[in-house]
């Protein structure tokens, strides 16, 4: 039974590595930008909920009505101001931007928030608190299972997108040929925008969830930066459900590792995605990333 | 009425110059054929009217208006469309996904899915399998299909029968000859003479990004187009090399 617990908690962990995962694999897979600013933006997530929840004395869950919203417009600036310029140079330029991105963010944070560790979890209400217990040895707790369901339907409802609409047609025709894509009147850049927009959206709901699950502090962000990059890795890119699945490995990985011992957590983890790189599939996912 | 008038256009690739000071006007519902070696520009010349290749220098109208600045998919919602060379599929996306996305910023005009496969019976079959797995003649033809999509007053052709087993390179100049023949304003490039002059009204041949021979199809005889080709000095018409 106990082995059922810690399945069951690996899975939703991973449930919040995939929200996590998701903004990454979507930039990665529309415009093959490995975004290394993306935990540090899931951060600036966080801080933003606990801003709007101690100023205003609301649910960090409703604070997200304010923070979804106003981090769409963040997203999609980023890529116009910076992104974009920096895609002109080529496939290296990017990551440097965006590596230098996670450094200001991380200072900035520092200079205004201190370096204290904060969470979200007191004030976002009796959720975070309850649980089933079915057993003695297996509890599920509310909070889990809603991020587990908020995920399904993020990555879920991301992938209907990008399969049934015509928004989400573009997105997947700029994606496998952006040149030809503005020859059939695409305009590539807002497609662009429009994902890194998606993707720093669902990256700040990560960071509330993270928030309200554990603590945060400003230098937060490159763990679940490794954690995301993992996730997207072991599910394969360029399929958002692959995502979900590699976030729950990684999630289940981890909580068996911690189970045998608590120093195996990451361990366990990191096996897991080095496995998976070393695996024919793996190896066909490098072999493509250098071709490209 | 003059539908496309290029004046002194440059266009380069690096230190490339790839096309050197070209000048031309099509009518409306004019075909007109671009002949010309490998690496004569041809292929430049028709990006750079598309829009997907920026213009180093000169001036592109269409209907009146000024678009040398305007980039590729803003050409397309004024009507014009490129199939590019290699056809250029979204390999992942089905027959119907690819024409569909070409079909989001169409003009008003008679393309629809349905038109276009019908104008291709060959597709209809296979209109829910992946591009990727098309044969190069059904992939053309899904090509061509998508920039019909967007109801092009000028279609761009390049190199539509480049790497297609003989019968599909005849398959697909069977279907193009029935569209051409309603209208569309075309220009065509193409590395096969006979090929060109059937289809064109007026053939232009380039080497190395300047026009040396210029004509009417029925009026230019294929010695003529052959010399220009090659730059065998002197035989070609107006604006020959030195």
């Amino acid at each position: 039974m106990i082995w059922v617990s810690v399945v069951i908690q690996g899975v939703l962990l991973g449930a919040v590595y995939s929200l996590f995962a998701c903004g990454l694999s979507l930039m990665f897979g529309v415009m093959r930008i490995i975004n290394l600013a993306h935990g540090d933006i899931a951060v600036v997530g966080a801080y933003l909920a606990w801003v709007v929840a101690t100023k205003a004395g609301v649910s960090p869950f409703v604070s997200l009505i304010v923070i979804l919203p106003a981090m769409l417009v963040v997203g999609y600036a980023l890529q116009v101001a910076l992104l974009a310029r920096s895609l002109r140079g080529g496939q290296l330029v990017p990551l440097l931007t965006t590596f230098g991105l996670a450094i200001v963010i991380q200072n900035v944070l520092l200079e205004i928030f201190s370096p204290d560790v904060r969470s979200l979890g007191a004030s976002a209400g009796a959720i975070t608190k309850s649980s089933w217990r079915i057993t003695d040895a297996l509890a599920i707790s509310w909070f889990g299972v809603a991020i587990l369901v908020v995920a399904v339907l993020v990555l879920g409802g991301l992938d209907v997108f990008l399969r049934r609409t015509a928004l989400g047609r573009e997105m997947r025709a700029t994606a496998q040929d952006p040149d030809a894509a503005q020859l059939v009147g695409v305009d590539a850049r807002a497609v662009y925008a429009r994902a890194t927009a998606i993707a720093v959206a669902t990256a700040a709901l990560a960071g509330t969830f993270l928030a309200i699950r554990s603590t945060f502090e400003p230098s937060s962000g490159p763990t679940q930066l490794i954690f995301a990059f993992e996730a997207v890795v072991i599910g394969g890119t360029g399929s958002l459900w692959g995502t979900l699945v590699g976030g729950i490995v990684l999630g289940v990985a981890q909580t068996i590792g911690a189970h045998i011992h608590p120093q195996y957590s990451m361990l366990a983890g990191h096996l897991v995605f080095l496995a998976v790189l070393a695996s024919p599939r793996g190896r066909m996912l490098l072999a493509r990333s250098a071709r490209t | 009425m003059t539908l496309l008038s290029v004046e002194r256009l440059d266009a380069r690739h690096g230190l490339l110059h790839a096309v050197r000071g070209v000048s031309l006007a099509l009518a409306e519902g004019e075909k007109l054929a671009l002949v010309g070696a490998n690496g004569a520009g041809k292929t430049t010349l028709l990006r750079a009217l598309a829009g997907a290749h920026p213009a180093a220098a000169g001036t592109v109208r269409f209907d009146g208006a000024d678009i040398t600045a305007l980039p590729a998919h803003r050409r397309v919602a004024l009507g014009i469309a490129l199939v590019p060379e290699g056809r250029r599929l979204f390999p992942e996306m089905t027959v119907v996904e690819n024409l569909l996305v070409a079909g989001r910023h169409r003009r008003p005009g008679p393309w629809t899915v349905d038109t276009v496969l019908d104008a291709f019976p060959l597709l209809r079959p296979l209109r829910h399998r992946r591009a990727a797995n098309l044969s190069g003649g059904e992939q053309q033809a899904t090509a061509i299909g998508r920039a019909l999509m967007t109801n092009p007053r000028l279609l761009l052709l390049d190199e539509v029968s480049l790497g297609l087993a003989p019968q599909a390179v005849d398959a697909v100049y069977e279907s193009l000859t029935g569209l051409i023949a309603s209208g569309t304003t075309v220009v065509l490039v193409e590395q096969d003479l006979a090929r060109g002059m059937q289809i064109a009204d007026r053939v232009i041949c380039l080497l190395e990004g300047r026009i040396v021979l210029e004509g009417a199809a029925a009026e230019l005889t294929r010695e003529r187009v052959t010399a220009a080709y090659f730059g065998l000095g002197g035989l070609g018409g107006a604006g020959g090399k030195p």
